[in-house]
C-alpha cells in the first residue's frame, strides 16, 4: 500500500519539476550587462591577471571584442579563471558565455563535449622545451626521457601518439595545475616540459629562472588550432563570436586598425562600407549595433595588433606570426567574407 | 501545493481509520510522504535539468568510452599498459594503482602508528614526550600540506638523475626516485609462492589439530613456533631446491634515466610517506586509548591464574585492547584509503587522478564522477564488511 | 609492567634505605634510566635529538636570513630565508583581495576568532550568543563583499588566503550543523523511509573521498541547475562542504543520542510530551552536550580538509601560498612558506583540539556527580 503512495506523490511531482525555457544567450547577456568570459588562469600571453587583478592577452582581448560588439564598451566583461578541467563543464552548463581558453579544436570537442568553435585565433603546434644542458637537439633523441605534461589537454594525448609513431618509450609525469607542471619541470623532476609552442614561450619567458638554460626543440608535432568556443543550441551567439573573430581578422586584411579605423567610416570602397556599418544590414543580421564591427576595431583593435600586443615580438614571449599572418602574406588568417 | 494535495491523497490510506493528524501512525505514515516526496522532487529537479542540458548542449552520455582507445600514457602501472589500450584498462591502472598505496599504506600505518602509540605510554619520559609531540604536529597540519611537503623535499633536495647519490653498491637515489637492484626473473619465484600457500593451509589445519588435542589431552602444542618454521621453511626449501638463484638486475643509468632493477617513483613516495605519517598518528591515539582502556586488574588476574607473560598479552590482554581498538582502527584505514585521493595534487596516477584526465578528454563529467564515487564506495564498503565480520569474531571473546 | 617492580616482599629485613624520591637525579633515575632498555633507548634518542635539532635551529634562526632579504640574497645560501614570508605575507594571507582594502579581511579574521574564543566559554552558551554570531557574520558579509557603509565591492573570486579557510570552515559548520541534526535524528527514527534516505545519505558521503565531492560541485553541479542558472563556484564549494560536514557531524551527533538513557525518553514520553518537545527539552541539550568533543573533532578535520579546495581551484591559505612559490623569484623556498602556513593551521587546529579535551574532562566531571 505504501509503494503505491510513494507511486502517487512521484507523479505529482512529475507535474511540478518543468524544466524553464532557456532564452537566447544574448538577451541573457544583455540583460545581465556583462558576458562571463572563461579563460586561463595563468597563461603569459594568453590570459593571465597582473597583481592588479587586471586581465591581459590574446584570449582575453577576444573576450573584450566580443563585449565590445555588444555593448560597445570593452570592460563590461567578467573573467573567469578555468583549470584544463573545469573549462568545458563552465560552458557547458552555461557559467560562462564564451569559453576563451588557448583550447584546441577537435572533432570530440565539437560534437560529444557539445561545443562550438569560432574561428581560429591562434594556429599553433605542441612543441618540447629541454634544458640545454642535456645538449638535445631534436625531439627524435627523447627517448626513454621522462616529460611533464599537463592533464586533460590534446598535449597530453599527442604526446602519446608521438612517442608511439616514433617507436620510443617516455615516462609521463602527469599533473593536473600548470603551475605545478612548470614547477615540476624547473626543479628537474622532468627531463622534457610539453605543451603548445606558444606556451612554451611564454613559460621560458616568464617563469623559467634563466631563460637562456631552456631551449625548445624545432619539432613541432602536431596541429593545435586555438579558438574561442560557445555551447551548442544557441546559433544566434554563435555567429556573433564567430563574426568578431572574423571582424578583427577582415580589418587587418583592409588595412583598418584602431588608430585609422574612422578615416575609413567614409571609404568608397563598398566592402568597407558594408563591413564598417556605413551602408546598413550586416549588424542587423547578427542581432548587433550595425557599427558594431568598427566599435571591435576601435576598442580593442584588429589581428595584427591583437597579436603584437600580447604575443608579438615585442613582447616577453617573442612569437613570430608565422602561420598566424593573414594569408595574403603566406599565413593561414582568413576571414570568410563580409556581405 | 503539491505537497498539500499529496497529504489528503495519501493520509486516508492506512488502514482506513478516521484520519486524524493527532494519530501518532497517520502522522508517521503523513511525515514519511512528505519527506521521501521533497527527496523525490528534488532529485527529479536535478534530474530532468541534468538531461534537459545534456541533450540541450548535444553532450555525449553513458559509458562507451570505456571501450575507446585512451591515447595517454600513465607514469607508473602494476599492469602492462600502454596509450593503445582502452580507458577501462586506464581507469583500472588507477584503481590498482590506489589499492596500492592504500595496502601498503594501511601496513606501514599500523606499523608505525602502533610503535608511537606504545611508545607514549612508556615510562622512559623522554620517548613518551617525543612521542606525543610528534603526534601533535602531525595530526593538526592538513595532510595535502605534508604532502606537498613530502613532494618538494624530494624533488627539491635530491641530486638530479646523473648525480644521483649512490649509497650501496646498486642503489641510487634522485629527483627521479629510488632505484634498488631486483631480483631477475625465475620461475624459482613462482615455486616459493605456491609453497607459502601450501604452508599456509598447512598452518591452518595444523592450528586446528593443535586445538583439538589441547581440548582432548590438555597438552599445548607450540602452535605459533611451528607455523611460523613452517611458512619460513617450505619456501626456503623450494628456493634451495630451485638452485637458490642471486642474479640480480642491476639499475644502470642509460640515456635520460636509469634502467633495470626496481624503482619507487617520488610520487609514490611522497603520497605513501605523507598517508603513512599522517594516518600513523591517529592510529597511535587508537592504540594507546586501547591499550589503556584494559584494566590493569586483568593482568593481575591472568598471573593469578598462573599464566605466564606471553599467553597474559594474547590470551588476555590482546582481545580485550582489540575489542577496543578495532571499530576506530576500521574507519582509519577508511580515512586513509580516502585521502590516497590526494594523490591527484602531486601527479601519482590514482584512479581520480585518471578518472580526471579521461572526464577531460571526452568530456563527460558525470560519468567521470560517478565512477571515481563508485569504485570508492565499494571499496569502503568493502573494508566496513571485512572489518565488521572481524568485530564481530573477537567480540564473541566476551561472555 | 614497569610498575610491578614497586612490589616489594612486606616484612623483609635490612631494607637498603629508601631512594632518593626527590630531586633532578631521582626524576632522572625514575623517569629516563629505570631499567636498563630504558637507558638506551633514553641515550639513543639523545643522540638522535641531539643531531638533528641543533641543524634545525641553525637553520631556523642562526644562519637565516632576515625579513628583509631578497631572493637573491637567499639563493647564496644559509638558512631559511624570511625575507620570502615577509614580501609574500599579504598575499599569503589575503590572497589577491585589493592591496588597499586588505585590512577588510584582517577585520575578518579578527572577527572570527574573537567569536571562536567566545564561543569557547560556557558563560556564553546562551540563545542570545546566537545573534552575536549573526551579526558577527554580518559583518564579516559586509566587509568582504563590501558595496555598502562606502566600502568598494570586492567579488568573491577575489577572495583568499586565511580569511577563505576560516569563511568556508565556519560558515559550512553553521548551514551544516542544523542539517545534521535533522540527519542524526532521521537515522534514528522509527519511520523506515526517513531512515533509510538518513541512512543511505549519510552512509553515501562518509564512503566516498572529499575530493569527489568538490569534483561533483566544480565540473558535475553546474549541469543540475535549470538552463540558465548558474552559481558561482565559492558558492559550489561551499555547498560541498556543507554536504559533508552534515553527514561527519551527523554521526557525531548519534553518538550522543545514543549515549542518553533509554529512561529519559521513557520519562519525556511520560510527561506527555511530543517528538519535538520531547527532542528540543530534553534528549538534544543533553546529546548535544556531550556529543561536543566529537563535534569539536570533526571541525578540525574539516578545518584541515578546506585545504583541498586548491584542487578546484580556489586559493585558500594552501592555495595561496603555493601561488605564492609558483613566483619565478622565490621559487623553490617551500621549507619556509610550507612552515609558515603550517604553524598557522597547527595553531588553530593545536588550540581547538586541547579545548575538545578540556571540554571533554569536564563534561565527565559534570556526569560523575
Amino acid at each position: 500500500m505504501k509503494s503505491g503512495i510513494l507511486a502517487a506523490a512521484a507523479a505529482a511531482v512529475v507535474v511540478t519539476a518543468t524544466a524553464g525555457a532557456g532564452a537566447a544567450t544574448l538577451d541573457t547577456v544583455k540583460q545581465r550587462g556583462f558576458v562571463q568570459c572563461g579563460v586561463n588562469a595563468g597563461l603569459p600571453g594568453f590570459g593571465n591577471p597582473d597583481s592588479a587583478g587586471n586581465w591581459t592577452g590574446l584570449d582575453v582581448d577576444y573576450c573584450r571584442a566580443v563585449a565590445v560588439a555588444i555593448f560597445n564598451d570593452p570592460n563590461k566583461v567578467k573573467f573567469t579563471p578555468l583549470s584544463a578541467q573545469q573549462r568545458f563543464p563552465a560552458i557547458q552548463s552555461g557559467e560562462v558565455d564564451l569559453l576563451s581558453r588557448n583550447t584546441t579544436v577537435t572533432l570530440t570537442r565539437d560534437t560529444s563535449v557539445g561545443l562550438n568553435f569560432a574561428p581560429v585565433t591562434y594556429y599553433d603546434g605542441q612543441g618540447f622545451m629541454v634544458n640545454k644542458k642535456l645538449g638535445v637537439k631534436s625531439a627524435k633523441e627523447l627517448n626513454g626521457a621522462t616529460v611533464c605534461v599537463q592533464s586533460g589537454t590534446t598535449t597530453e594525448l599527442n604526446l602519446a601518439d608521438y612517442f608511439r609513431a616514433n617507436n620510443m618509450s617516455y615516462n609521463p609525469v602527469v599533473i593536473e595545475s600548470n603551475d605545478e607542471v612548470n614547477a615540476a619541470y624547473f626543479a628537474g623532476r622532468c627531463d622534457v616540459l610539453t605543451t603548445d609552442v606558444s606556451g612554451l614561450a611564454g613559460t621560458r619567458a616568464g617563469v623559467a629562472p634563466v631563460p637562456d638554460d631552456h631551449v625548445i626543440l624545432p619539432e613541432v608535432i602536431s596541429k593545435e588550432p586555438l579558438a574561442p568556443a560557445v555551447r551548442h543550441g544557441d546559433d544566434q551567439w554563435f555567429d556573433i563570436v564567430k563574426w568578431t573573430v572574423n571582424a578583427t581578422i577582415q580589418a587587418e586584411e583592409f588595412g583598418i586598425t584602431s588608430k585609422n579605423a574612422d578615416e575609413f567610416v567614409n571609404s568608397k570602397n563598398p566592402d568597407i562600407q558594408r563591413f564598417l556599418g556605413t551602408s546598413p544590414g550586416l549588424g542587423k543580421a547578427l542581432g548587433l549595433d550595425e557599427k558594431y564591427a568598427l566599435n571591435v576595431i576601435k576598442k580593442v583593435g584588429n589581428y595584427g595588433e591583437i597579436f603584437d600586443r600580447n604575443v608579438g615580438p615585442g613582447t616577453p614571449l617573442k612569437l613570430e606570426r608565422g602561420l598566424n599572418a593573414l594569408w595574403t602574406k603566406g599565413g593561414l588568417q582568413y576571414s570568410a567574407p563580409f556581405r | 501545493m503539491a505537497t498539500e494535495t499529496r497529504t489528503t491523497q495519501g493520509a486516508p490510506a492506512p488502514g482506513g481509520v478516521s484520519f486524524s493528524l493527532s494519530d501518532p501512525t497517520v502522522r508517521a505514515v503523513v511525515y514519511q510522504i512528505l519527506v521521501v516526496g521533497a527527496v523525490v522532487l528534488v532529485g527529479w529537479f536535478l534530474i530532468s535539468n541534468t538531461l534537459d542540458n545534456l541533450a540541450r548542449r548535444s553532450i555525449a552520455t553513458g559509458y562507451h568510452f570505456l571501450e575507446r582507445e585512451a591515447s595517454f600514457g600513465i607514469g607508473e602501472s602494476m599492469i602492462d599498459y600502454s596509450p593503445k589500450d582502452s580507458y577501462g584498462r586506464a581507469f583500472l591502472v588507477g584503481v590498482l594503482n590506489t589499492l596500492k598505496v592504500s595496502i601498503i599504506g594501511i601496513i606501514l600505518a599500523t606499523i608505525l602508528g602502533t610503535l608511537v602509540g606504545v611508545a607514549r605510554l612508556s615510562s622512559n619520559w623522554l620517548i613518551a614526550k617525543l612521542a606525543s609531540t610528534f603526534v601533535e604536529i602531525v595530526r593538526n597540519v592538513p595532510p595535502l600540506l605534508q604532502l606537498f611537503f613530502w613532494y618538494a623535499l624530494v624533488s627539491d633536495s635530491l641530486p638530479p638523475v646523473r648525480n644521483a647519490l649512490n649509497p650501496l653498491p646498486g642503489v641510487f637515489l634522485s629527483q627521479r626516485g629510488l632505484w634498488v637492484p631486483s631480483l631477475s626473473a625465475s620461475p624459482v619465484w613462482a615455486t616459493m609462492g605456491i609453497a607459502f600457500a601450501v604452508a599456509v593451509i598447512l598452518t591452518i589445519f595444523l592450528n586446528r589439530w593443535a586445538k583439538d588435542r589441547q581440548a582432548r589431552t590438555g597438552q599445548i602444542f607450540p602452535t605459533a613456533r611451528a607455523a611460523l618454521g613452517l611458512l619460513i621453511g617450505l619456501p626456503l626449501i623450494a628456493y634451495v631446491a630451485g638452485g637458490a638463484p642471486t642474479a640480480l638486475d642491476m639499475p644502470r643509468l642509460a640515456g635520460f634515466n636509469f634502467v633495470g632493477g626496481m624503482a619507487l617513483s617520488p610520487e609514490f613516495f611522497a603520497i605513501l610517506t605523507g598517508l603513512t605519517v599522517y594516518t600513523s598518528a591517529f592510529i597511535a591515539e587508537v592504540v594507546r586509548s586501547g591499550i589503556v582502556a584494559v584494566n590493569w586488574g586483568q593482568t593481575e588476574a591472568a598471573r593469578a591464574l598462573g599464566l605466564p607473560s606471553g599467553p597474559t598479552l594474547r590470551l588476555v590482554i590482546l582481545p580485550q585492547a582489540l575489542r577496543v581498538i578495532v571499530p576506530p582502527l576500521t574507519s582509519q584505514y577508511l580515512n586513509l584509503t580516502k585521502n590516497s585521493s590526494l594523490a591527484l595534487a602531486i601527479g601519482y596516477p590514482d584512479l581520480v587522478s585518471i578518472a580526471n584526465t579521461t572526464l577531460n578528454q571526452t568530456g563527460q563529467a558525470i560519468e567521470g564522477v560517478t565512477m571515481i564515487m563508485g569504485t570508492y564506495l565499494t571499496i569502503s564498503l568493502s573494508i566496513s564488511i571485512f572489518m565488521n565480520w572481524y568485530n564481530k569474531r573477537i567480540a564473541l571473546v566476551e561472555r | 609492567m614497569a610498575t610491578t617492580d614497586n612490589a616489594q616482599p612486606v616484612g623483609l629485613p635490612d631494607e637498603r634505605p629508601p631512594a632518593n624520591t626527590v630531586g633532578p637525579v631521582a626524576w632522572l633515575r625514575n623517569n629516563l634510566f629505570n631499567t636498563w632498555y630504558n637507558a638506551i633507548l633514553t641515550v639513543l634518542v639523545l643522540a638522535l635529538l641531539g643531531s638533528a635539532i641543533p641543524p634545525f635551529l641553525d637553520w631556523l634562526l642562526i644562519k637565516a636570513h632576515g625579513l628583509d632579504a631578497t631572493s637573491q640574497e637567499c639563493r647564496q645560501g644559509g638558512g631559511a630565508c624570511w625575507g620570502f614570508v615577509n614580501e609574500k605575507l599579504r598575499f599569503i594571507m589575503f590572497g589577491t583581495f585589493p592591496y588597499d582594502e586588505q585590512w577588510r579581511p584582517f577585520a575578518t579574521i579578527a572577527i572570527f576568532i574573537a567569536l571562536l574564543l567566545a564561543s569557547c566559554d560556557r558563560r556564553f552558551w546562551k540563545p542570545w550568543f546566537g545573534l552575536v554570531w549573526a551579526a558577527g557574520l554580518a559583518a564579516v558579509a559586509i566587509l568582504m563583499w563590501g558595496g555598502v557603509l562606502g566600502l568598494t565591492y570586492v567579488e568573491n573570486t577575489l577572495w583568499g588566503g586565511l580569511p577563505l579557510t576560516i569563511i568556508l570552515s565556519v560558515i559550512g559548520l553553521a548551514v551544516a550543523f542544523p542539517a545534521a541534526i535533522l540527519l542524526a535524528l532521521g537515522r534514528r527514527s522509527n519511520m523506515p523511509a526517513v531512515k533509510v534516505l538518513c541512512v543511505t545519505y549519510i552512509e553515501l558521503i562518509r564512503g566516498v573521498p572529499l575530493i569527489s565531492l568538490l569534483f561533483m560541485a566544480s565540473v558535475m553541479f553546474p549541469l543540475f541547475l535549470p538552463n540558465g542558472v548558474s552559481v558561482d563556484k565559492l558558492l559550489r564549494a561551499q555547498v560541498a562542504f556543507i554536504m559533508f560536514a552534515a553527514a561527519y557531524m551527523a554521526e557525531a551527533i548519534r553518538g550522543g543520542l545514543q549515549a542518553i538513557p533509554k529512561g529519559q525518553y521513557e520519562a519525556a514520553d511520560g510527561l506527555g510530551l511530543g517528538y519535538w518537545q520531547k527532542m528540543r527539552k530534553i534528549i538534544l541539550p543533553q546529546a548535544l552536550a556531550v556529543a561536543i568533543p566529537p563535534l569539536v573533532n570533526t571541525f578540525i578535520s574539516f578545518f584541515k580538509d578546506t585545504s583541498l579546495v586548491i584542487i578546484i581551484g580556489l586559493y585558500d591559505l594552501l592555495g595561496t601560498a603555493k601561488a605564492a612559490l609558483s613566483d619565478p623569484a622565490w621559487r623553490g623556498f617551500y621549507r619556509e612558506a610550507y612552515l609558515f602556513i603550517g604553524v598557522i593551521y597547527w595553531i588553530f587546529c593545536y588550540s581547538m583540539s586541547k579545548y575538545s579535551q578540556k571540554l571533554e574532562r569536564d563534561l565527565n566531571r559534570s556526569h560523575r556527580r
